[in-house]
């Protein structure tokens, strides 16, 4: 069995893995990343619409450019890359670890390290996930895996289809089905606002006049070898309206109904995972509860836009190569959401360092303000424009800000929405 | 078709027909075994619960309970033959009320009378010891250790690889439309034209024997189908359990199970809802519910966070509520196979032999095959072995080295393996391999496996299907349809 | 005249307003950024919109290479656009940023790839 010593392992050599990556090897040290498939990108390869990069690079860029951007540097750069490989198992006693890899090419593979980043980002909820009753014909597809099916491979997974939900990713669904010559019959979303960005609700649907039906669930799938029509139930007040059920025709439904870190690896070593997040519980430094572990993007919080995964992680890398340089950080505390929050990352902050949060909130509003509080006291407030939970909000705490510490207090620094 | 007179032909390649099928090759026979569906184990069987019973739900005056207990003294060996999943996990039956542990008492005594191995019972605490995670009302129970679960699929796919290998012919879309009794015995005619003919007949068809019975004009009898919804939970849910968990059944049904199923994962159910259709295995929104609620109240950690699936399997129950094994009283050549539900599973290899005995006391010669071998390879499974092994393996085929279902840690070499036994449905590759099973569900390696498929047997695209029939995945590639997006532009 | 509309440049989605007594003198406000203008004039005169597909390629690694317009355009133009795409092939090498389809129907707009695929 081939063994390699390295400092850090990165586990997915997407938008996150690559940017965390190019962190440490900047900082001197020793990186490989594992990417299970043929090529470094991740999901971003089967995004080909424009839209990404904004942020980071002030361009518009589709997922194949933003990613191949960073493929370019990862290729100039000291960062050992194993390709079509699958990280099975982790092994941590106290101060080594161990990551077990295989590849065709390479068989099994141990990689003795010190630090591991999980940068393997999330999965798609599926049917089982929301429950959808009726037959179990052929035909439903997660949104993920018609866009793979579609812009990898030229397939058409069906002529006439129905997208269940109204995120980003059912929207560019639909708008990509419709540009390969498929009908899209309806978007349906269980919420009564749509979940996915304005722009999208004009150019994917409205410029097709696509209908969307907010407030809406499916209610049966019907069919028996594959998908011939569908039930859609109205809600009111969150509660089936049966009587006024109808029925759509279509041999197709693509599923985009939400995604999930992808933690099985982590769970299975014992890492506490947040309940809120799906993602591990992190300190400021995006550490696990686990020495030597961090975690960054959509493995650790699934979110909006690539920019902000590379963000977290070029973070992340940092993180990784202070602790590999033995820096010791700075005393932390927890942090909680509070009023109107779903959830926030990290769990952890620091007084004395910079701090840099992600949340989500739980409602709609426009004009609302995010509060932080520390032992009851006002630290900060910030103004926001419009709110809704599909949209991500960041914020920072700068070294110093919180100057109320106390050994009489908890110390945890709470945020709310109001 | 084929020319060949068959000894015996086997009508339906569930696991009953399969096990007959697997007993006969042992002798000197020609066995055809015919499946309506594209494959095997796509009837009642793929969607069984998987459970070994312990031999204590029925009395000992049922044909059920003796070929039961008979049946599942048989797994052990079976498994070292064939290496299909099992574990004997135990069962435990838990009653939360005095009331309950009266019923639990007549189990106990079912048990004993249809001498199950090792059965028990048990208080409060030596309940909670056994089983942590059952609730803390619960005031008793029983304990069978001899119970088990397997993964009913791989049980017959494992028996069929095991009947084709002694010479079984297998004839899968063969679906029964007519049959006339001549000098030859049977000639058996599909939906689509195709014939074989045959000495003997047995009737295994399942959810269909009454209408089968009905094309040999044989015995009169109704099948009616009984739903059963199925919860999966994820492997990594919480609430697994060590033993199958029974609550105290109720007269229609042995109830809500809680199942650590041997692969990892855990299962909920099923329900027990009498219909007439046999096709309807659609799942409703109700019984989601219920099952929720009857499995939380022995092991409440339960999370409806954690399904990654549903399905629904239909039980063919008779009037009788017991098995129907014997020879036709009104159609030579005959035997009939009916009305195999639950504990079926557990009784099949005894069923097997019990078939067999009357075949012979039918006056079917049987002369042991010298050449009959009982054991097949055992597959690797990339899942199950340690990194040293895993590296062994890709060095002798490097196609164990290419990951295809992440959440399940199936290999390439695995599913290719699948297409080369016969099972070229994405169904039949997720029943054997376990690849799209997990708690995606296919959403990453679908693709993936479609082009596995394609690669292994020649087979467009379009030829590609779910399970058989019209289940197509794709039809079209890009650029056969005209885009007409903004429709007519001012 | 006076329109409501969804800039739709960047993910802001700002709500905008186009007013206008002839084509010459669109007036835009709402908008955020200088972008809007263009927009909600663009909106009114001839909506445009960027498109993105992907090409047959004789690749290895992948069936399909993705590609998009280096701009906006007209909204009339594009089902035309796709339908051309659709019936293309491609040979590799072919890298990000080449030209597949020069001054699409005179618009000075070009179509690029937006990957790199070498074998």
């Amino acid at each position: 069995m081939k063994e390699i010593k390295v400092d850090t392992l990165v586990i997915g050599g997407g938008s996150a893995g690559m940017a965390a990556a190019l962190e440490i090897a900047e900082r001197g040290f020793s990186v490989t990343i594992a990417e299970r498939e043929n090529s470094m990108g991740g999901i971003l390869n089967q995004c080909i619409h424009n839209g990404f990069g904004l942020h980071h690079f002030k361009e518009e860029l589709s997922g194949p450019a933003y990613a191949e951007k960073f493929i370019d540097m990862v290729d100039s750069s000291k960062i050992k890359v194993f390709l079509d490989m699958t990280v099975m198992d982790i092994e941590q006693t106290t101060d080594d670890l161990t990551a077990y890899g295989l590849s065709r090419d390479n068989g099994m593979v141990k990689f003795s390290i010190k630090t591991v980043v999980f940068a393997n980002g999330c999965r798609e909820r599926n049917r089982g996930s929301i429950g959808t009753p009726g037959t179990r014909p052929s035909g439903i597809f997660t949104a993920g895996l018609a866009q793979r099916l579609v812009n990898m491979e030229g397939f058409i997974p069906g002529k006439e289809c129905v997208v269940v939900g109204s995120g980003d990713i059912g929207l560019i669904m639909a708008r990509r089905m419709t540009w390969i010559g498929s009908k899209v019959k309806a978007v349906i979303e269980i919420q009564p606002y749509p979940a996915g960005l304005t722009r999208n609700i004009v150019q994917c649907l409205n410029d097709f006049d696509i209908p969307l039906y907010l407030s809406h669930v499916v209610g049966e799938i019907h069919g028996r070898d594959r998908v011939e029509s569908i039930d859609v139930i109205p809600l009111e007040n969150g509660v089936e309206q049966k009587d006024k059920s109808f029925n759509i025709k279509c041999d197709s439904l693509l599923l985009a109904v939400g995604l999930v870190p992808d933690n099985e690896l982590a769970q299975k070593i014992g890492i506490t995972i947040n309940p809120e997040t799906n993602g591990p519980v992190v300190n400021r430094q995006l550490m696990t509860g686990q020495n030597g572990i961090f975690a960054c993007g959509n493995v650790l919080h699934v979110h909006d836009l690539v920019d902000f995964v590379t963000e977290e992680s070029e973070r992340c890398g940092r993180y990784v190569a202070d602790y590999l340089d033995n820096k010791k950080p700075a005393d932390q505390y927890k942090t909680t959401p509070g009023k109107n929050v779903k959830y926030l990352v990290p769990n952890y902050y620091s007084p004395k360092e910079d701090n840099k949060f992600y949340l989500r909130t739980m409602i709609v509003k426009n004009r609302a303000e995010l509060v932080v509080k520390v032992n009851g006291k006002e630290i900060t407030r910030k103004k926001l424009n419009h709110i809704q939970p599909s949209e991500m909000i960041s914020f920072s705490i700068p070294g110093g800000k919180v100057e109320n510490i106390s050994e009489l207090h908890n110390n945890i620094l709470e945020v709310q929405i109001v | 078709m084929s020319k060949e007179i068959f000894d015996v032909a086997i009508i339906g390649a569930g696991v009953v027909g399969s096990a007959i099928a697997r007993k006969l090759s042992s002798y000197n026979l020609k066995v055809a075994l015919l499946e309506k569906e594209c494959d095997v184990s796509f009837g009642v069987s793929k969607a069984n619960s998987g459970i070994i019973h312990g031999g204590f739900h029925h009395g000992s005056e049922y044909l059920k309970s003796k070929l039961e207990v008979q049946g599942n003294r048989m797994f052990d060996r079976l498994e070292q033959e064939l290496h299909f999943p099992f574990r004997r996990c135990g069962i435990m039956v838990a009653a939360f009320s005095v009331e309950e542990m009266k019923t639990v008492e007549q189990l106990y005594m079912n048990g004993v009378n249809n001498k199950a191995v090792g059965i028990e019972m048990c208080n409060r605490s030596r309940m909670l010891s056994l089983e942590p995670k059952l609730n803390d009302d619960v005031v008793g129970g029983l304990y069978a250790p001899a119970g088990g679960i397997i993964e009913p699929y791989r049980f017959v796919f494992s028996l069929v690889e095991s009947a084709l290998k002694n010479g079984v012919k297998l004839f899968t879309e063969f679906k029964v439309t007519s049959a006339e009794h001549n000098s030859n015995g049977y000639g058996i005619v599909s939906e689509d034209g195709k014939k074989i003919e045959s000495r003997w007949v047995v009737n295994a068809s399942g959810l269909f024997a009454d209408e089968v019975s009905g094309i040999f004009n044989a015995e009169e009898f109704k099948i009616t189908p009984r739903k059963g919804e199925e919860f999966l939970l994820d492997r990594n849910s919480a609430a697994r359990t060590e033993h199958v968990i029974f609550p105290v059944p109720d007269h229609v049904s042995k109830g809500i199970l809680v199942i650590p199923t041997v692969e990892g994962t855990t299962m909920l159910g099923p329900t027990a809802i009498p219909q007439d259709s046999k096709e309807d295995v659609s799942t409703t929104a109700i019984n989601l519910k219920m099952v929720f609620s009857s499995a939380r109240r022995m092991v409440p950690s339960i999370s409806g966070r954690d399904i990654i699936t549903s399905f629904t399997g239909l039980r063919p129950v008779l009037e009788s509520g017991d098995f129907y094994i014997d020879v036709s009283a009104k159609q030579p050549n005959l035997i009939q196979v009916a009305g195999i539900q639950s504990p079926g599973l557990t009784a099949v290899p005894a069923i097997a032999e019990y078939v067999k005995d009357l075949l012979k006391k039918d006056g079917l010669v049987l002369t042991e095959k010298s050449s009959y071998d009982p054991t097949i390879d055992k597959l690797p499974r990339m899942r199950t072995i340690s990194p040293v092994e895993a590296d062994e393996l890709i060095k002798s085929d490097p196609a164990f080295g290419e990951i295809v279902c992440r959440c399940e840690s199936v290999s390439e070499a695995e599913i290719v393996a699948a297409v080369k036994n016969g099972h070229t449905t994405l169904d039949g590759i997720k029943f054997y391999t376990r690849a799209q099973m997990g708690r995606c569900q296919g959403g990453f390696c679908t693709d993936r496996i479609i082009k596995i498929i394609q690669r292994e047997t020649g087979l467009s695209y379009e030829d590609i299907t779910k399970r058989g029939k019209a289940s197509w995945i794709l039809e079209d590639k890009i650029g056969d349809l005209e885009v007409n997006s903004y429709g007519n532009m001012e | 005249m006076k329109k409501e509309m969804i800039c739709i440049s960047c993910p802001m989605g700002c709500r905008i307003t186009a007013e206008w007594e002839n084509d010459n003198d669109i007036k835009v406000t709402g908008n955020k950024c200088p972008r809007g203008i263009v927009y909600g004039r663009e909106e009114i005169l001839s909506p445009r919109r960027v498109v993105t597909a992907t090409i047959d390629i004789n690749s290895s690694s992948l069936g399909r290479i993705p590609v998009m317009t280096t701009g906006t355009v007209p909204k009339g133009i594009i089902d035309s656009l796709l339908n051309r795409i659709y019936k293309m092939h491609l040979e590799t090498p072919i890298a990000r940023d080449d030209i597949i389809m020069k001054n699409i129907d005179d618009t000075g707009i070009d179509l690029i790839a937006t990957r790199t695929v070498t074998t």
